[in-house]
């Protein structure tokens, strides 16, 4: 069944990307014709079949509890858009600014 | 023989007897790289300087050595090697082919880097890929599109597109890529060099961006086999930065090359020979098989009967792992910020304008089948499909030591033909997602030719069993002569 705009605008908001009309439109078509094609899966019977998240058999890898240097906070921030002293800058997230 | 056109291990041999410097090599392949770059476009980031400084001190090291009659080398002193732009560089800008990462300086080095560079390897650059490594030509690159140097009109696979055009293109003597699908093998087959994908696991993912975590791997490309078992060697182990990488014993991959696979069995999976698919391409792979009967391997038909279930399984569960992946891309810690009044906006606009198309197609395909509603019917079905591919693979490989297939249905398609219709792009990569999706290890070599393309074959094996996929591909190598052949370019 092919997705709705509405679906696709959704999408976009819990994958929070800002899309134009055009992609809304562009990725309407191309993510039905995928869904398409991968609803494939629903021909097979999986009731009995145990989900594979990863190959690997070993979990909860242990290591020594060591105390061990961190990157230096200058390298870390090195690439940082906005700084302001040690820390990351970024836009309001409450309506009101407000002073520290 | 030109200088830019020896293998890793002939270089070796030309250092250790002084034939060559380090410095003469790497000023070979910076040579090489500059007339051939501009047509072949492989390389994102260009590290000459670097190159060189590296180089004189692999000289200097090499002629301390002699001086004090020390003879234990790093194996790579002086080999100038070229590196995916999505393994994490120090200090050097590692893009992964997005605008979003435009401006992005590591910190750290990933592990396999940090393996190469101890040892003792030249850094030439940093390749170009599918943003980051989404992509089966390259063409989702945000910066350009490599061209395949065995016609420059046509594309090099991808997403390791990079890497194999550097290699075959004798811009680098190896190279690092990465496979989350077939993106080691598939430009490999495409540019007619040698790319082998290890087991999840057997390397560390340890500064590889991750795009899908539970399929990627990285590994080498190369001119021949011998240099694959090499390179492999060094970045293979377990590490303590990458708690998914598996401390299982890393064996001498240079002792497996024995050139004897006499009494080995050889599958052929009946669904890898498909409809459509170019037929020089089968005939050069069943010619192929006939070489490995022909030097004593048993051979027999076997299925993987959900084969045609491994494209939609791939398709779902690669985008759900990179829509998870891809949020770190916040305009906050590093990359591309938009400017906005306010956080949610400022998100939403860093990565509207800082992914490309295909990265935002699978970040919305893997964030839908992940939400409310749709999980069980799309993403665990999807991992419970998984589990029938695995059996496939193990039941057919507890019959056989190694399976053997094209790498891909075609040779290298026109640039174009494929990148308005993401469904078709996708299916570039229907022989090569599987053994992502089971964990195991595969080699694609070259095999022969059509169109006067290289066609790739793969040989694929059980889970940390690298050491026989490579035995095989070396014997078959030895018999052949496709991985001499070198592309006309200017």
């Amino acid at each position: 069944m092919p997705l709705t705009r509405e679906q696709v605008e959704h999408i976009a908001e819990l994958a929070k990307i800002a899309l134009s009309e055009g992609e809304v439109e562009l990725y309407r078509e191309q993510l039905s014709a995928i869904l398409d094609h991968v609803a494939a899966l629903q021909r097979l019977d999986t009731e009995a079949i145990a989900p594979t998240a990863r190959v690997l058999e070993a979990s909860n890898v242990m290591r020594p509890d060591v105390a061990q240097a961190s990157l230096p906070v200058e390298d870390v921030l090195a690439n940082a858009p906005s700084r302001r002293d040690d820390a990351f800058c970024v836009p309001p997230v409450l309506e009101e600014p407000y002073e520290l | 023989m030109q200088v830019h056109e020896l293998t890793i291990r002939e270089a070796q041999r030309l250092l250790a007897r002084g034939e060559i410097s380090a410095v003469a090599l790497a000023e070979a392949v910076i040579d090489r790289i500059v007339a051939a770059d501009n047509d072949v476009r492989a390389y994102l980031t260009l590290t000459p300087e670097l190159a060189l400084e590296q180089a004189r001190a692999a000289d200097l090291r090499r002629a301390e050595a002699r001086r004090s009659g020390a003879d234990s080398l790093p194996p790579l002193l002086g080999i100038p090697l070229a590196i995916k732009d999505v393994l994490c560089t120090a200090g050097i800008h590692t893009t992964c082919g997005s605008r979003i990462l435009e401006d992005f300086v590591p910190p750290y080095d990933a592990t396999v880097v940090a393996r190469l560079k101890d040892a003792g390897c030249v850094m030439l650059g940093k390749t170009n890929t599918d943003e980051f490594a989404m992509g089966s030509s390259t063409e989702n690159s945000a910066y350009f599109v490599t061209h395949n140097p065995w016609d420059l009109a046509r594309v090099p696979g991808g997403s390791s597109g990079g890497s194999a055009a550097a290699v075959a293109a004798g811009e680098a003597l190896g190279a690092l890529g990465s496979d989350t699908g077939g993106s080691v093998r598939q430009p490999a087959a495409f540019c007619g060099v040698v790319g082998l994908k290890p087991t999840y696991g057997r390397v560390s993912r340890y500064g590889l961006v991750a795009f899908a975590s539970s399929l990627d791997q990285a590994g080498p490309l190369t001119r021949d086999v011998a240099d694959a078992a090499l390179l492999l060697g060094i970045i293979a182990g377990a590490d303590a930065h990458d708690s998914t990488s598996a401390a299982v014993e890393v064996p001498d991959y240079a002792a497996a090359l024995t050139g004897d696979i006499r009494g080995l069995r050889v599958g052929v999976p009946e669904e890898y020979l498909v409809p459509g698919m170019e037929p020089g391409v089968e005939a050069a792979v069943r010619q192929a098989v006939a070489q490995l009967e022909a030097l004593g391997a048993a051979v027999e038909r076997v299925s993987l009967p959900h084969t045609e279930y491994a494209l939609p399984v791939f398709y779902l569960l690669a985008p759900a792992e990179a829509s998870a992946n891809l949020a770190r891309y916040d305009g906050v810690k590093y990359g591309y910020s938009a400017p906005a009044g306010e956080l949610w906006e400022m998100y939403k606009r860093t990565r509207g304008e800082g992914f490309g198309a295909e990265v935002k197609r699978r970040i919305m395909l893997g964030t839908y089948v992940l939400s409310a509603g749709y999980y069980e019917a799309y993403y665990l079905k999807a991992q419970k499909v998984r589990t029938l591919i695995r059996q496939d693979f193990e039941r057919a490989l507890a019959r056989v030591d190694v399976l053997v297939a094209p790498t891909s249905p075609t040779v290298a398609f026109p640039i174009g033909a494929k990148s308005q219709d993401p469904l078709q792009m996708y299916l570039s990569d229907v022989l090569t997602l599987s053994l992502n999706l089971a964990g195991l290890c595969g080699i694609s070599v070259p095999c022969g030719f059509s169109q006067g393309l290289p066609v790739g074959m793969q040989i694929l094996g059980r889970a940390f069993d690298e050491a026989t996929i490579l035995r095989v591909a070396h014997a078959y190598e030895q018999a052949t002569p496709w991985h001499t052949y070198r592309p006309a370019l200017a």
